[in-house]
């Protein structure tokens, strides 16, 4: 609690004391006071619990502003005093005063909550590194990372935070990034291998050489990403701040309407009116717009960083609101349900052995950097003693010489060239023949490759009430629908362009009503398409400034269950949204009403307060609930 | 000119919506934006015109909460 939050609860408990003490008087003397007296007797209590609400209420007045809130307490809790005055009005001092208490308690309610729904929301930010140690002159400095210079080493000690991306030069250890993806296992990392910025060094001493400036690293992109996240408006909160315009001046036009017409067709004004202009009163306690206008933005909010949480930036309350009308999910193939790296995955040898062919074709490509090469050289444990007199012929493979003889590497196109005589094989992915000196010995098969959590992901996404799952690419129709088969995609539009794989999602966009397209995409040359999809998801996309620019969600890694997972922790925000607006709306309703007709009798302030600052802190906490991932 | 402020004591959410819509109609503001939460207020200002909007917003602020300052994002 902050000192002013302390400050009012010592004044509630003051006030409250007060207030029994001038009740339990009341009740205890011997005789009626008398109307004024009495007053006197409750005035301590009421201006310890309100003086504020009073000065406030002042001031509103003089800078002309009748619908602030304190204003409306101060006119309603005065008018309730000044009732017993009427003629025919009973006093209902304590529970005028009881009315102020109970605002205040409620209002220091929601003070904590808010200020401890931001303290989360703080403490989910902090993934900012405070300081970098850098070697500079060969001895180690350490600086703020805003001032770390791209190429220059810097040190990072097991506990401590990796201040910018960067590449390991030295040392083993494991690094956390449960920070920035949400992976709570560590990943094991080593010299060559790339580590971001923001997560967290756990076990041994790391060298790294800086990769990018530190407002270009991954902690800054995701607080950028985050910060500006907050100030996009959602459509529901428009509509909030819309109906609060609206809402306070109607209650309280209601609330003069009230206090009049009814008297004044019943006859006896005079009479009727002390009962009528209680019931006005409590329009007034009820007229305040907060609890509304506060738990939409917060509910949002705490989606957004739930979403954070396990590692998926979303870009706005907007994006999320679309996210969770999702029903037909496209994925571009490569990089999203497959890993985008190719490897050997089938050795047909029909002379000699498999793992002598694979050597031959290693051999052949050892110094290419095509990615059948690379593919070809991963998939043997040791290195390969490099080929001589070698040829690329592109679009078709190499020819080398490898311990002195002819060794022809490639397509079919490559042996049909050569004049080697072969059998085509008829396989999905990419065939690489091998011939030597003129004659085939078989041929490897390179395929993409799958990625482990695909089937899972397009399942869940099923699970979450995804109707229709695509996957684009430009790929060859046989792998792409192989592809689609394995892992449980329902069409396949393959052999595309990168400009027909935009009109594709946009007849998809078009066909559809109300219902979302969301694109998935690894933000390589998809940009336009992650910008024209209702929602664009860009995977793994931290390093590529075009695809967090064009895309609406962004995940940190490149798993792409969390596609299902967001879309649903979408849904769930957005029906905590759903649950508040429809709380406070029936909940001030249902007070407004009833106590119209007087049927909450001497509870209706109370009861007003409730609907009023009662209604806010529990809508504040029901947001909070959507923090949690 | 585009500056960030930290708004203290900022506590209703409906007065930060009223202070968003009266520092957007001053003189000068080209974008104004307060969010509740992060208790942030945006500011794009034409050049010459920062300081004296800067000091109508804080009036504004203030009559709406009495308690709320405007302070520099450190």
């Amino acid at each position: 609690m902050s000192r002013r939050q302390r400050r009012t609860a010592w004044r509630i408990l003051a006030s409250s004391l007060l207030l029994l003490a001038a009740f339990a008087a009341e009740r205890l003397l011997p005789r009626d006071l008398g109307t004024l007296p009495t007053l006197l007797l409750y005035l301590p209590a009421y201006l310890t619990a309100g003086y504020d609400v009073l000065l406030a209420a002042g001031r509103s007045i003089l800078s002309g502003q009748v619908f602030d809130e304190h204003f409306l307490m101060a006119i309603a809790t005065l008018g309730a005093l000044s009732i017993g005055f009427l003629p025919g009005g009973g006093h209902e001092f304590a529970e005028a005063v009881f009315v102020m208490v109970f605002y205040q308690v409620g209002e220091l309610f929601q003070s904590v909550a808010v200020s401890r729904s931001r303290r989360s929301i703080a403490a989910l930010m902090d993934i900012k590194p405070e300081t970098a140690r850098v070697l500079r002159d060969g001895t180690e400095q350490e600086i703020s990372p805003e001032s770390v210079a791209v190429g220059e080493t810097v040190l990072v000690r097991p506990g401590e935070r990796i201040p910018l991306d960067g590449v390991i030069l030295e040392g083993i250890s494991d690094v956390s990034t449960v920070a920035l993806t949400g992976e709570s296992l560590p990943v094991s990392v080593r010299e060559g291998d790339t580590v971001m910025g923001g997560s967290t060094n756990l076990s041994g001493l790391l060298m790294i050489r800086a990769l990018r400036p530190f407002a270009e690293s991954s902690a800054s992109r995701i607080l950028a990403l985050m910060e500006h996240a907050s100030a996009k408006k959602s459509k529901s909160e428009r509509f909030i701040t819309r109906f609060a315009r609206y809402y306070t001046p109607a209650v309280v036009v209601a609330a003069i309407l009230l206090a009049i017409l009814p008297p004044l067709a019943s006859g006896a004004f005079s009479a009727a009116f002390p009962v009528w202009l209680a019931r006005a009163l409590t329009f007034l306690v009820i007229s305040c717009p907060c609890a509304l206008v506060i738990s939409v933005p917060l509910s949002f909010f705490g989606g957004l960083g739930g979403a954070a949480r396990f590692g998926v930036l979303v870009k706005g309350a907007d994006s999320l609101e679309m996210l969770a009308g999702v029903r037909t999910v496209v994925f571009d193939k490569t990089g999203t349900l497959t890993k985008g790296r190719l490897a050997v995955t089938r050795v047909v040898a029909l002379r000699g052995d498999e793992r002598e062919l694979l050597a031959l074709a290693a051999s052949a490509e050892a110094s290419s950097n095509h990615p059948v090469a690379l593919a070809l050289r991963d998939s043997l444990p040791a290195a390969v003693t490099p080929a001589t007199e070698l040829r690329e012929l592109a679009g078709r493979g190499v020819i080398a010489k490898v311990a002195g003889e002819e060794i022809a590497v490639g397509n079919a196109l490559l042996m049909e060239e050569a004049g080697v005589v072969f059998t085509p094989a008829n396989e999905i992915g990419t065939v690489v023949y091998v011939a030597r000196e003129g004659t085939y010995l078989g041929y490897i098969l390179i395929c993409d490759q799958i990625k482990e959590s695909a089937e899972a992901s397009v399942c869940a996404l099923r699970h979450v009430g995804v109707t229709r799952t695509v996957m684009l690419t430009g790929d060859r129709k046989a792998v792409a629908d192989a592809v689609a088969r394995a892992v449980g995609i329902d069409t396949v539009h393959a052999e595309l362009l990168p400009e027909e794989k935009l009109t594709a999602v946009e007849g998809m966009l078009a066909a559809h009503d109300g219902s979302r397209v969301a694109f998935v995409g690894d933000g390589m040359n998809d940009a336009p398409v992650l910008a024209r999809a209702d929602v664009g998801i860009a995977m793994g996309a931290l390093g590529s400034d075009a695809a967090i620019e064009a895309a609406d969600v962004v995940l940190t890694d490149d798993d792409p269950t969390k596609v299902a997972r967001v879309i649903r922790h979408a849904r769930r925000t957005l029906s905590i949204v759903r649950q508040n607006i429809v709380l406070a709306l029936t909940v001030k309703g249902a007070v407004l009403i009833l106590s119209a007709f007087g049927l909450l009798g001497a509870w209706q302030m109370p009861f007003a307060v409730f609907a009023d600052v009662g209604v806010a802190v529990i809508a504040i906490l029901n947001a909070m609930r959507a923090l949690k991932a | 000119m585009r500056r960030v402020f930290r708004m203290e004591e900022l506590e209703c959410a409906h007065c930060a919506a009223r202070m968003e819509e009266g520092i957007r109609k001053l003189k000068g503001v080209k974008e104004a934006s307060v969010n509740f939460l992060t208790a942030k207020l945006t500011l794009d200002v034409e050049d010459d015109m920062f300081e004296k909007v800067l000091k109508e917003a804080e009036r504004i602020c203030r009559k709406i909460e009495r308690h709320c300052r405007i302070v520099a994002e450190s």
